[in-house]
């Protein structure tokens, strides 16, 4: 019994990076994710910032969910995680100021993600704690995961440094840093994913047989 | 009075053109994807979202101004507008439906999806973080709705014409319009240096 729940964590857990990954698959909370994105720095903490908020509101929320009147559970679940972004909003302010002078806006913006909303209600309202902490780890490494890369991708070929630290020396592709690049860059990240994606399902196909 | 009206018509340029919402500063991204499909629904969605923007700016100036600073409880300021949006577009559900149920049944729909999106939030939080006076929020307001809409009608013109072409397999649907959408922020790049503010 407890071998076949600590499967189900498992896989719980790895959907949210892979079969339901937040951007690259649901294409859900598209604004930060080129917002921030133009170096590694910001996107690895913006990335952290919506984790700690998804786990924290599923965590909440599966607490409370025997005391939640179904009517009134959409402003609640509002009010919850707009707490929650607040108390991230605050932290960042006071521990990592030039980050948060960057990407304040869109950490207030948080708010309005339709995928912590949808896992709120979806998942953390009806399930119990332990697994709606799992979701909620889950998702929000699959949303870090997905701002790394991109952040990385960026950077990396706009810029030629990481995290601030030069490393390569020739010219960068100055367009990815803009925001125009922002869009190229998770389009063409996108399609790479699909890409893998249906290689990846081929595979399991023919390993089946 | 003259700079008055400039820094009101350089608000409004700057909000729709320079820093337009979806090409500059990437919001209402997700609206903006699923909507601007057909030029029917853009248009649609354009006049709504203007009209919500303008009203929810106005409230929410109102209410950060005259309760949130003097009480100095500025750092609600995320709870308190979500929930004068979320009141707003509840209120104008209602009052639709009764006044003008032809309106409501053409426009209905987009109310819902206005509700909890990003870009909405983002003019009351940018008009109270810069301080514009009420009606610099009101002209910011009417600026981003019509950056939006600009960007929804362009895009859909191309997303029909899209719908048409050979895209390859992974690129089909959503990163195209990615990449599409890439190609007219570039050209909007262009308006940079329109006005030094």
């Amino acid at each position: 019994m407890s071998s076949q729940s600590n499967t189900n964590l498992k896989e719980l857990f790895l959907n949210g990076i892979v079969k339901e990954n937040t951007i690259f698959k649901l294409a859900l909370s598209l604004c930060p994710s080129i917002a921030v994105t133009n170096n590694l720095k910001n996107g690895v903490f913006m990335g952290l910032a919506v984790l700690f908020v998804q786990v924290m509101v599923n965590l909440t929320i599966s607490l409370m969910r025997k005391f939640i009147q179904p009517k009134v559970r959409l402003p609640i679940f509002m009010l919850v995680i707009s707490g929650w972004v607040t108390v991230t909003q605050l932290m960042m302010a006071a521990f990592v100021p030039d980050v948060y002078g960057k990407v304040g806006l869109y950490i207030a913006l948080i708010v309005a993600f339709a995928s912590i909303l949808a896992r709120a209600e979806m998942f953390a309202s009806k399930n119990s704690v332990i697994p709606s902490i799992v979701d909620g780890l889950g998702m929000g490494v699959g949303f870090l995961f997905a701002l790394t890369v991109i952040s990385f991708f960026r950077e990396l070929v706009g810029k030629g440094s990481l995290w601030g630290n030069v490393i390569v020396n020739t010219k960068p592709l100055l367009i990815l840093i803009l925001p125009a690049g922002g869009f190229f860059a998770v389009g063409i990240l996108m399609a790479l994913f699909n890409w893998i994606n249906t290689r990846y399902a081929a595979k399991g196909v023919h390993a089946s047989h | 009075m003259s700079s008055e009206f400039t820094k009101l018509f350089e608000l409004i340029i700057s909000a729709s053109l320079i820093n337009n919402f979806v090409f500059t500063r990437f919001l209402g991204l997700c609206i903006f994807f699923g909507v601007s499909k057909k030029m029917e629904t853009a248009v649609g969605m354009s006049i709504t979202f203007t009209a919500v923007m303008m009203v929810s700016a106005a409230i929410s100036w109102v209410v950060f101004t005259q309760l949130l600073v003097p009480l100095e409880i500025t750092f609600l300021e995320i709870i308190v507008f979500i929930g004068i949006i979320a009141g707003l577009v509840q209120l104008s559900d209602t009052i639709m439906r009764k006044v003008s149920p032809g309106l409501y049944y053409k426009l209905g729909i987009y109310l819902a999806l206005i509700s909890t999106n990003c870009i909405i939030l983002a003019v009351p939080l940018i008009n109270a973080g810069e301080k514009y006076t009420f009606i610099q929020s009101l002209a910011f307001g009417l600026g981003s709705g019509l950056g939006f809409a600009l960007a929804l009608i362009i895009m859909a013109s191309i997303r029909e014409k899209l719908e048409l072409a050979d895209v390859p397999a992974p690129f089909r649907g959503l990163p195209m319009a990615f990449v599409v959408t890439g190609l007219i922020a570039l050209a909007f790049t262009g308006f940079s240096g329109l006005i030094t503010l």
